[in-house]
């Protein structure tokens, strides 16, 4: 909790040093955009922390939104599929991909890094492979699907409440119940705390990974799909690119361990957003080059796992072996 | 005459790793109401026989019935259907979760659709914590218990899930002495009320106090069954190793130099300073109860903490040195935990064995031979007496004590004046033990200086030549072995005067 609370607040001296530097900041043009892109960066976040929490990991999350995110549009305008179809086929495969990693994991016992690494280039290779590094698009078509990824409810006459947000916040009250409120979420977290234990405790623990693996690809198909939807446009060689580094940051910074066994989806909606608003302050502080948002990001994290560091040691002094 | 079957009964069970015998035709039965202590050396079979008993393992041959009807326990799970729980030395718990969540993990009770009853987990909690008489907030989290704490919970778990055997193995091996009695009391109570427990362990003192069976194991065979007037000591030495031990000579102590000089330590932890001084030829004990800071203090003098204050070894200042210089002027640490501390357990017994000597073998930019570190190994393995006599297989292949003995093997191997010991016999049986103890005393003949830290009282006394009492990481007393007494000691630990 104390660790929510501190990135909590880092979040804010962010968001209130960036409103006094830059006037742009707080406008509602950059508020709605800057919640739509935490909102879907946050539905990415909160998939990866289940496979984090259970221990693993999913390198494979920025391709397989590449594969999702660029063959909706070819399939829909260019090879004309209807819509419903399209999105529940590829939402079908996308769960299917995550099952596989699962099997994979658990069965074959092969190493997250390695099958996800796998998945990393292979879905990019096919996207590619099948598109022939073509741009794809909607066009001018498709408005009303295009809603679910650029629609908004209008609260006043500039401001909007995105639809993305509206889907995230589902996905995120469904994703802390399951977590919290259910028997998988409480195996899942002590498959990640002491899978030894959990397996001697009865619990199915290949069964929770593979679900773990299988909702974090679902989760990235559907913010695949909103992030098309929304920019309207995809380039296989770059859509998602370090979309899953952005992701698993978010999870880290919002209190997730990578040795599994602890996480929160308040933390993962905070680390996101924090991600999102640095990347937001970096491109409207006049003295930061855009170029180096990485560096930028990659400081704060770690910045952020030290302080997380130091505390611990501070407060395990009086804990003794 | 009792017609009705045993409780659980294991007929012949042969189980074999890879070419190397484990258990040999073992046989027992236990009944309800009854605590059977299983004893032997190290790499007697007595973890491999719980593990069969609870399902871990199957047998390659022989069975074991329950309640008089055969089973063939495919997982610990399936055992635990049956009544029957192991609680392992190294407890399997979360430590990132709540005791709550701990106690009840795997039998959560459920509303619809796989949601948890939070009103009934509570409740269900409540009455596990009260199996064991364990006062604790429920949403603690684990991770944050002591030793003593952590392993009652174990036991509140297997309790709470119907056990009606609970298998310990080695459950006193990491607690205080009062932590251990507290527990001994306990699984005499749940004895009264009709559970029956199987315990493993090395600590003799134990098998007397609340065993009513021993069975012994050597090189995994059944050799005997000790009842009632004949669980004593000696009795149980005698079947365990097959001969008598030889007694200790008595020493003629004579001390040099001081060779370890400790003044004004303090670390962070600990802003109590300590001052100690271990001459040549003498053996120092640091006894306190678990966190008196006993390790930490090793720890520090060794220069794994930080630290302020003065340690020189053979008058070579080491206070502002770290790990690197301390081993190079002539200090070792024989770690408390073998297997995260002492050991690389994936790695060779070589690899390991040769570890901290290393750097002597070095060429001039750190190059190593392929070889390197081969022949120490292989001298460590032979004067040790580790067994298998191997160097090439993994650590991790060798039962707990072979393992403590490359450990030791290593740090002697390097010759240092000064040895620090932490926990030196932990979770040793009998044998090894004699054989731990007689190296340290022949360390303290060559002159060199230990000090070691120890929670077994039975050690502290027979194996020093002063003991210092720590408590909670201050110095309480320095006592003259041959003179003092446990009850001494514990007061001291315990914070209180000594009265004469």
């Amino acid at each position: 909790m104390n660790k929510i609370k501190g990135i909590f607040a880092v979040l804010l001296a962010v968001m209130i040093i960036t409103a006094f530097i830059s006037p742009a900041f707080l406008t509602s043009y950059n508020i709605e955009n800057l919640l739509r892109r935490s909102a879907l960066f946050g539905i990415l976040g909160i998939g990866v922390s289940f496979v984090i929490m259970t221990g693993g990991i999913d390198l494979s999350l920025g391709s397989l939104v590449c594969l999702v995110g660029c063959l909706t549009p070819w399939l829909i305008i260019d090879v004309g599929i209807p819509a419903p179809w399209v999105l529940s086929g590829l939402l079908l495969l996308s769960l299917g991909l995550g099952l596989l990693h699962g099997v994979l994991v658990t069965k074959l016992r092969l190493q997250p890094f390695l099958v996800t690494l796998c998945g990393l280039f292979i879905y990019r290779g096919v996207t590619r492979g099948i598109l022939s590094d073509q741009t794809v698009g909607f066009g001018t078509s498709g408005t009303v699907l295009k809603s679910l990824g650029n629609g908004r409810i209008p609260v006043t006459d500039t401001f909007g409440l995105p639809i993305p947000l509206i889907i995230l916040v589902l996905v995120a009250l469904g994703a802390g119940f399951l977590l919290r409120r259910t028997l998988w979420g409480r195996h899942l977290i002590a498959i990640g705390s002491n899978e030894t234990a959990a397996r001697h405790c009865g619990i199915e623990v290949d069964r929770v990974k593979m679900g773990a693996y299988a909702i974090c690809a679902l989760l990235t198909g559907i913010a695949g799909l909103l992030i098309v939807l929304d920019t309207g446009t995809a380039q296989p060689s770059n859509f998602g690119n370090f979309y899953e580094l952005y992701a698993i940051a978010a999870a880290v910074l919002g209190g997730c361990s990578l040795r599994g066994g602890e996480g929160t989806v308040i933390g993962v909606l905070i680390g996101a957003t924090l991600v999102q608003v640095l990347r937001n302050a970096i491109v409207l502080i006049d003295g930061i080059p855009e170029a180096s948002e990485f560096a930028v990001i990659g400081a704060v994290i770690m910045i952020a796992v030290i302080t997380d560091e130091v505390m611990r040691r501070r407060s395990g002094k009086n804990k003794l072996a | 005459m009792n017609l009705r079957p045993p409780l659980l009964e294991v007929s012949s069970i042969t189980k074999t790793f890879g070419g190397v015998t484990a258990l040999s035709e073992v046989s027992f039965a236990i009944e309800p109401g009854e605590i059977v202590a299983i004893i032997g050396e190290n790499g007697a079979g007595k973890s491999t026989l719980a593990k069969v008993m609870s399902g871990v393992h199957s047998p390659d041959s022989g069975f074991v019935t329950v309640d008089g009807s055969r089973c063939e326990f495919r997982n610990s799970a399936e055992a635990a259907e049956y009544g029957i729980s192991r609680i392992p030395q190294e407890l399997e718990l979360c430590d990132s979760m709540t005791v709550e969540e701990n106690l009840l993990l795997g039998r959560e009770p459920l509303k619809s659709m796989g949601r948890l009853d939070f009103p009934e987990c509570l409740k269900m909690t409540r009455s596990a914590l009260e199996m064991v008489d364990l006062k604790i907030d429920p949403h603690q989290l684990v991770g944050d218990l002591g030793h003593g704490q952590r392993q009652l919970i174990a036991i509140a778990r297997a309790l709470h899930t119907s056990a009606r055997l609970l298998i310990l193995d080695e459950p006193t091996a990491t607690l205080s002495p009062l932590e251990t009695q507290v527990l001994l009391h306990r699984l005499i109570e749940m004895k009264k009320s009709g559970s029956a427990i199987v315990m493993i362990t090395h600590r003799l003192a134990e098998v007397e106090e609340i065993a009513d069976r021993v069975i012994v194991l050597r090189d995994g065979e059944n050799v005997g069954s000790l009842e009632g007037k004949e669980i004593q000591r000696d009795a149980m030495i005698r079947c365990m190793v097959g001969r008598d031990l030889s007694p200790i000579e008595p020493e003629v102590s004579e001390f040099g130099d001081p060779r370890l000089i400790v003044r004004e330590l303090m670390t962070q932890d600990h802003p109590e300073a300590v001052s100690l001084q271990v001459r040549s030829g003498e053996r120092v004990a640091i006894a306190g109860l678990v966190g008196s800071g006993r390790s930490e203090l090793l720890e520090a003098i060794f220069g794994l903490r930080p630290r302020s204050g003065h340690v020189s070894v053979d008058q070579c200042d080491l206070s502002r040195a770290g790990v690197k210089e301390s081993v190079r002027a002539g200090l070792a640490l024989i770690p408390e935990e073998r297997s995260s501390q002492g050991l690389a357990l994936q790695r060779s017994v070589s690899e390991n064995a040769s570890l901290p000597g290393l750097f002597r073998e070095a060429g001039r930019f750190g190059t190593l031979d392929r070889h390197a570190g081969a022949a120490v190994a292989q001298k460590i393995v032979k004067e040790l007496d580790v067994r298998p006599p191997r160097t090439d297989i993994p650590a991790s292949d060798l039962s707990g004590g072979n393992q403590q003995k490359i450990v030791i093997g290593k740090w002697l191997d390097l010759n240092p004046a000064v040895v620090l010991l932490d926990e030196p016999t932990r979770g040793v049986d009998v044998g090894a033990r004699e054989e731990i103890h007689k190296r340290i005393r022949d360390l303290s003949f060559s002159g060199k200086s230990v000090l070691f830290a120890s929670s077994e009282m039975e050690e502290v006394l027979s194996l020093s030549h002063r003991i210092i009492v720590l408590s909670e990481g201050k110095m309480m007393g320095t006592l003259v072995s041959a003179e003092t007494t446990e009850e001494e000691i514990m007061a001291l630990a315990t914070g209180g005067e000594i009265h004469e």
